[in-house]
């Protein structure tokens, strides 16, 4: 995904208007989460919001969890620009939703409380599992969170006009203060409203700029794709090969997004949020509808901006490619279109962030601390009153990071993110949750394994260093050839965590048993036990 | 607290007596017979439709009707096979997989499993 560049050009629309609109949002957003968040004093009410959403309100969470500014934005600028390959991108970010209803997300719910630790240390040796968890836990959110925020300068400069880098910093600052406010006034539970708002105002956005470009063309694709070649004067746009010119780097990236998505710890940590693994079966049911809706919506603006606003005019605009959008509502609905729009797109950021904040708080305060450090000796409100003061450094390491991040050409970001949790992550919760031989030695090596070949392989790769596009255009230091780790490090983690386990005699039968009736019946140890 | 992994001897027994049940061995039979089968297929699939995206694209190009290529129809497939097998494993879970993991949640508090 490109960075959001920052841009030399004048904006479009009106700042005053955008700054409105979006301070509507803050200010509804800020007293539904206010009001929903009375009660919130128990762990669960934190990390888990009590438990107490429906899988449809889970669902349209996980939607605006999940649909971050990158797909938003990123996909139909993808697409406006570069035509097929941008949709052939975000066909992998639906399909990989099959992988968490299938093979994840009611066993998770079944097994763990809080995290994503919590199921994989489940059966093996806790401390050493659950730190290797949160290691990689921390690692995908910083990862995630530093490409939205880095993401926030550019809107910021599209958007409101402001192109100084100064502005654009406080900017940074004010979202990442209002993100701090809302994890800790609302924890799980207001970040929840805030994501299910955001996803509402998302899909019902996109969709009438979709049902308006439909309208433009007698909602004929056909036709709309012939306005589209002729504004491009190019009829590969609708061709396969325009922006992934390596084949093999592009397998690589399809592996770990497919891969990635039930890997991901904020997405996982949503499915605590329901009453039961049926609900949290519903929530993925949900999720899938509407992300796949939103992605067909994007199909029609990204080509649809290419129509009637053209590429020439989106890659010289402030933010380049991911102005697709703004451009096309701006076209459509002119300042008030753009204005809701662009508050969106705001929304957007503000909404995973903050769910990537408590994922990480939530990572540090239950698994590091109170497991790991105290070996359990805490009580529940202590864990609390650490994971809200974690969140607080979070929120301020993201937006020093944010700062430092703007401008920088950190697109890889995203695709690490999805690379270390299809690496490190999934294998892991796939062999704990079906293997029965599976030891904390094949853990570990799988963990570590995925999360510094990862590393190793991005590093040595043309994203850091050696092309004009690079993070660092001026060094050479890539050995890698390609952009994306996957075809390497997911299969490598697949076998060092087979390779770790069959060295080793590791083998808690009662915690297996446990985890494994646990797993499928949904039969918690209370109920299953206490006759 | 004690250490998690940490499981009294009663409720051991119990789990591994649940677990080595012939009523559990048919669920988890019954929930892998569905999911892995389901998932090799959607994979297969998706990757199927990779490979013909960046190594087929002549074949990709074509077109079949006005503007409408190959390449759009099978893109356009994904998504519908993905809501498919949403629905089919959503019902398949609700009438076939909840009825038997509710019975054997019933028999194991009345300790009578089969």
């Amino acid at each position: 995904m490109n960075a959001l560049a920052i841009p030399a050009a004048t904006q479009v629309g009106n700042t005053t208007l955008n700054i409105l609109i979006f301070s509507i949002f803050v200010v509804v957003t800020l007293a539904i989460v206010i009001k929903v968040s009375k009660q919130n004093t128990s762990a669960a009410d934190y990390y888990a919001g009590g438990r107490s959403f429906s899988g449809r309100q889970n669902g349209i969470a996980i939607t605006g969890d999940y649909l971050s500014a990158a797909s938003f934005l990123g996909i139909a600028g993808a697409i406006a620009v570069n035509g097929y390959d941008g949709f052939l991108y975000s066909i992998g970010f639906l399909v990989a939703w099959l992988v968490a209803l299938l093979l994840v997300a009611e066993l998770l719910r079944n097994t763990g409380r809080f995290t994503m630790a919590d199921v994989l240390s489940f059966r093996l040796k806790q401390r050493p599992v659950r730190t290797a968890a949160a290691i990689n836990t921390l690692a995908v959110s910083a990862f995630y969170l530093l490409a939205q925020m880095a993401g926030a300068g550019g809107l910021v400069a599209l958007l409101l006009g402001i192109t100084d880098r100064t502005g654009q910093s406080i900017v940074i600052a004010v979202v990442g203060a209002l993100m701090i406010i809302y994890v800790l006034i609302g924890g799980m539970k207001g970040t929840t409203w805030v994501q299910i708002i955001k996803a509402a105002l998302l899909i019902v956005g996109a969709g009438v700029m979709t049902l308006w470009v439909g309208a433009k063309y007698g909602f004929n694709l056909s036709g709309l794709f012939d306005d589209a070649i002729k504004q491009a004067g190019n009829s590969n746009i609708l061709n396969p090969g325009l922006q992934y010119k390596n084949k093999i780097d592009f397998i690589s990236l399809s592996i770990a997004l497919v891969l990635g998505t039930a890997g991901l710890p904020h997405v996982l940590m949503r499915f605590y949020t329901v009453p039961t693994s049926k609900e949290a079966r519903r929530s993925v049911v949900w999720a899938i509808w509407l992300i796949g809706l939103f992605y067909l919506f994007t199909l029609v603006l990204g080509y649809g901006a290419q129509a009637l606003v053209g590429s020439a005019t989106i890659k010289a605009a402030p933010g380049g490619v991911n102005s697709a959008a703004p451009l096309l509502a701006y076209k459509l609905g002119g300042e008030l279109l753009l204005g809701v729009i662009s508050a969106v797109a705001f929304a957007t950021i503000l909404a995973v962030v903050a769910g990537l904040t408590i994922t990480a708080s939530a990572s540090f305060a239950h698994d590091i601390y109170a497991q790991v450090i105290k070996k359990g000796a805490v009580s529940p409100d202590e864990e609390v009153k650490v994971a809200r003061r974690t969140a607080v450094v979070v929120g301020i390491l993201a937006i020093i990071g944010g700062i430092f991040a703007n401008g920088q050409n950190i697109a890889f970001l995203v695709a690490l993110a999805f690379a270390v949790a299809a690496s490190a992550n999934l294998p892991t919760i796939l062999y704990s949750l079906f293997w029965k031989n599976f030891t904390t030695r094949g853990a570990l090596f799988s963990m570590y394994g995925g999360l510094i070949s990862s590393l190793v392989l991005i590093i040595g790769s043309p994203v850091v260093s050696g092309t004009a596009t690079s993070m660092f255009p001026g060094s050479n230091f890539q050995w890698f050839g390609l952009n994306n780790p996957g075809i390497i490090s997911v299969p490598l983690s697949f076998f060092l965590g087979w390779l770790g386990s069959v060295t080793e005699k590791e083998h808690n039968a009662a915690k297996y048993a446990e985890m494994e009736v646990r797993s499928l019946t949904g039969a918690g140890a209370e109920k299953a036990i206490s006759h | 607290m004690s250490d998690p992994n940490d499981i009294s001897e009663e409720r051991a027994a119990r789990y591994l007596e649940v677990q080595n049940s012939q009523e559990f061995a048919e669920l988890r039979k019954k929930f892998r017979g569905f999911v892995f089968p389901m998932t090799g297929a959607f994979l297969a699939w998706y990757f199927l439709y990779v490979v013909l995206a960046t190594y087929a694209t002549d074949f990709m190009s074509q077109h079949v009707w006005g503007n409408i290529t190959i390449g759009l129809i099978l893109g356009l497939l994904q998504f519908v096979t993905t809501f498919a097998i949403t629905m089919y494993y959503a019902r398949w879970a609700d009438r076939v997989f909840d009825p038997a993991a509710e019975k054997l949640a019933e028999h194991m508090e009345r300790g009578n499993l089969q």
